[in-house]
């Protein structure tokens, strides 16, 4: 079970909460049960959401796994120049 | 991704060494060819039909008079650009964007294309398309575009992000808000509160060669594209998408690049120029004027944001908070949003919140611009913190050197940072002799911090080994900014041989598999890590191949300074085999040898950076002189260091532009009236002193080498750091960007008449 951050408008989704607990060892589960817990999210999760695990921002490697007492935090996909 | 990227601390022979760069002497005599310099044998000229005006309902476009010039050979409006984006909103708003389907959105819209014999009879066609317009109110102010009385954009667009959905369609796409704590309790503690609002105007990315491509489409469906870009591959996506292709019967070729900064980030003409060549059945060449770059592609946003900031007499900050409006454009974005994650990034807060809002506007649809929204909102905030710390009677180096943030902290838009270089760069600042040099009249020093995120992605690169044991390293990400140098010298480094002996290409995206964009600072990054990978692969061929040789095991033979070794005592007579002796007997012992790599980079790690510099300002005419500058950046590991030096001199040049000149200029009736660079006037040399740098070298401890992004970050604190001294050289808190001399010299007069 990880515990998971939200950003503010993804927070509105989930019913006004900021944190959510999620059983998952990697990003790709996590977003998985994301999506069936609030289907809300889906629209999210296709348009991109990266995951900072302690502090290091992962956008692509959904294989990476989500180390017991870490903190997760998620975040929107940034555009760069 | 069988691959492990962390940080192994190794001793360097290569990398951090400074050869020459290998595109220098075809760029410096004319031979390297840019998205212009391609032709194709029968080549038709595309030119583009666009809006005069800045809102308007298309009613009718009637072609069939150009249709039947002579020498036209097609003619496309968005008719033939049908929707094929399937609910997809962002690549709609970027097919809108190519051509204008309902409705005109800002001066400069695309209407209508042709592709004819040449240009003067494609000019010539242009006039005769007619397009009946109903014009509409506009809107180019963003803090005008939020009003309830404004002109509405898009009336399908209601407000994501509200407590309570809105019931009335707004020209405000979405709210975000970030931070974390209690500002109203943190303001409760401050002895000193600044707070003040600012504005940014909107500025291009100003990269000197505008958008260019050819396009041929065969009778078989299949397509070539050859395209100035940041990104083919993503290119190759946009248009296949767009056009109902299959990517892979689309090759995309990327030309050199004159500039990009994010601005070469999605397509603009190229599904244009492919429409043309289809309808046409002959290549068809698209080239940008100025006027059409600055009018049609790129820019960034307008913002006007405000600040607040509390602290303590001891010069702790209790609480900060920001309000952020940023352009889109006339499509939605989500610039302020980025502004209000980087707004507070630099600094460790107990209490913070920032609210931003995307906000249309009748201009053209905001691009990505080098750490796009994040040098406004630092403009405003590092121009609050510089003044509460005067308030408070501290130095504005030991303020921010007091309040900045470090491993451990919660950073403000989230996360809690792992190991961070904003401190370091704040001492070597505090440290440097610039801070010591002495000012004269009317001078004045300021100085900023900065914060970029970086990231990295999907990136695949290939490395043949010739059998004369040079080496052809083939990437996929565009070089922007010397990368072919760094990952030639990253591929010579683990290898082992000399840089000499590697040639690195960008190649064409039917040749390597998918490469994201070189956006984000990634381009070194993200290629350094696959030039390892795909390094490291080779090596295991080579050494399987000396094995063969030398009929002993595998296990036996190991990898060092470019020769594989036989190790242990029973092998004392065999000689070393070099990489070349390897390559020479490739025919006799299984083939060609190469090394694949396909990852996602990721862990980029975020950048900061801290910027001095002095400005002398004239108190009767407001112009201004950058008499010095100085900026201090952490690169984790600097892999060519004359390019990261050029990457941050050329983010600061082009942060004093954006700072003191630059700007769109709109009339009443919503056109751009500076569409060229007479009037949109960018820094040029003799505008600029020699802008000094400092790299600190704080290893990334995701990358092997520990090399971070470099290429983005330079450009956040020049617009604050040039505020502060313009401020600190007037005597008045200069508030609006660009700090032209007019707008200096009313905000002297106004100081003066106050």
């Amino acid at each position: 079970m990880v515990e998971v951050t939200l950003w503010g408008s993804l927070g509105a989704i989930a019913g006004g909460k900021s944190k959510v607990e999620i059983e998952a060892k990697d990003i790709r589960e996590l977003f998985r049960k994301l999506a069936e817990q609030y289907p809300g999210f889906e629209p999210y999760i296709d348009r991109g959401i990266a995951v900072a695990i302690d502090g290091t921002i992962y956008r692509d490697t959904w294989s990476k796994e989500l180390p017991q007492g870490a903190e997760i935090f998620l975040l929107p996909r940034l555009a760069g120049g | 991704m069988n691959f492990d990227p962390r940080y192994s601390g190794r001793n360097f022979t290569s990398v951090g060494t400074r050869p020459i760069r290998p595109d220098g002497v075809d760029k410096v005599t004319g031979r390297a060819r840019y998205g212009a310099d391609f032709n194709m044998a029968g080549q038709l000229v595309g030119r583009v039909l666009r809006s005069p005006h800045a809102h308007a309902t298309i009613r009718k476009i009637d072609t069939s008079k150009a249709e039947k010039l002579n020498g036209v050979k097609a003619v496309i409006t968005a008719a033939d650009l049908p929707d094929l984006t399937d609910g997809d909103a962002a690549m709609y708003d970027i097919l809108d964007n190519c051509m204008a389907r309902k409705k005109a959105l800002y001066d400069g819209h695309a209407v209508a294309a042709v592709a004819a014999v040449d240009a003067r009879t494609a000019r010539q066609a242009l006039k005769l398309i007619e397009v009946d317009y109903e014009v509409l109110p506009h809107v180019t102010d963003v803090d005008e575009a939020m009003k309830h009385t404004a002109p509405l954009l898009n009336d399908a667009i209601f407000t994501e992000g509200l407590e309570e959905k809105p019931v009335r369609p707004s020209n405000v796409t979405k709210r975000t808000q970030f931070g974390h704590g209690d500002v109203h309790e943190g303001f409760g503690q401050a002895d000193y509160v600044v707070e003040r609002s600012f504005k940014t105007e909107q500025t291009h990315q100003g990269y000197i060669e505008p958008h260019a491509c050819v396009a041929s489409v065969s009778a078989d469906g299949t397509a070539d594209l050859w395209v100035c870009t940041q990104g083919h591959f993503v290119y190759r996506q946009h248009c296949a998408q767009l056009l109902g292709m299959e990517a892979s019967k689309l090759r995309v070729t990327s030309s050199e690049i004159g500039g990009g900064f994010g601005g070469k980030t999605h397509v603009w003409a190229e599904p244009v120029a492919l429409a043309l060549s289809r309808k046409a059945g002959r290549p068809v060449k698209l080239v940008m004027t100025r006027d059409e770059v600055f009018r049609a592609s790129g820019p960034t946003s307008a913002t006007s944001i405000d600040v607040r900031i509390g602290a303590r007499k001891d010069g702790t900050i209790t609480a900060a908070e920001a309000t952020l409006r940023y352009s889109c454009g006339p499509y939605a974005g989500m610039w302020a949003e980025i502004g209000a994650m980087t707004a507070f990034a630099c600094y460790r807060l107990e209490n913070v919140r920032t609210v931003g809002y995307e906000v249309l506007v009748s201009r053209p649809k905001t691009a990505a611009y080098r750490a796009p929204s994040a040098p406004m909102a630092a403009f405003a905030v590092e121009s609050a913190v510089d003044e509460l710390a005067k308030e408070i009677g501290m130095d504005p180096v030991e303020f921010r050197i007091k309040n900045a943030a470090q491993e451990g902290t919660r950073s403000s838009y989230g996360p809690v940072y792992g190991p961070i270089g904003i401190g370091p760069t704040l001492e070597a600042a505090k440290n440097h002799p610039h801070m010591k040099a002495p000012l004269g009249k009317n001078q004045g020093r300021g100085m900023a911090c900065g914060f970029w995120f970086n990231f990295g992605g999907q990136t695949c690169t290939d490395l043949n080994i010739g059998m004369d044991g040079s080496v052809s390293l083939a990437v996929g990400t565009v070089d922007v900014g010397g990368s072919r140098a760094s990952l030639s010298l990253v591929a010579a480094e683990e290898l082992g041989i000399a840089y000499e002996q590697v040639k690195a290409v960008v190649a064409d995206t039917s040749s390597l598999g998918y490469n994201d964009m070189t956006d984000g600072s990634r381009g070194t990054f993200s290629s350094s890590m696959a030039t390892i990978s795909a390094a490291r692969n080779a090596i295991k061929i080579l050494r399987e191949r000396a094995a063969q040789m030398w009929d002993i095991p595998l296990d036996d033979v190991v990898w060092e300074k470019g020769h594989a070794i036989a190790k242990g005592e029973k092998y004392g007579n065999l000689a070393a085999l070099s990489l070349r002796e390897i390559a020479a007997a490739s025919g006799k012992t299984g083939g060609p040898i190469a090394g694949h790599s396909e990852l996602v980079a990721d862990g980029a790690g975020v950048s900061f950076a801290t910027h001095v510099c002095d400005i002398e300002v004239d108190p009767e005419t407001g112009a201004t002189r950058v008499l010095r500058y100085t900026v201090v950046q952490d690169a984790g590991k600097a892999v060519h260091p004359t390019y990261v030096e050029g990457q941050y001199q050329g983010g600061a040049a082009q942060g004093i532009g954006w700072a003191l000149n630059e700007e769109y200029i709109y009339g009443k009736d919503g056109r751009l009236q500076n569409p060229g660079f007479l009037d949109y006037r960018i820094p040029v040399c003799s505008d600029l002193p020699m802008i000094d740098t400092q790299i600190l070298e704080i290893p990334n401890p995701n990358h092997p080498y520990g090399v971070r992004g470099v290429g983005e970050t330079s450009i956040v604190p020049p617009l604050a750091a040039i505020a502060n001294a313009v401020s600190n050289a007037a005597g008045v808190r200069m508030t609006h960007i660009p700090m032209s001399p007019p707008r200096i010299l009313a905000a002297i007069e106004a100081e003066r008449g106050g």
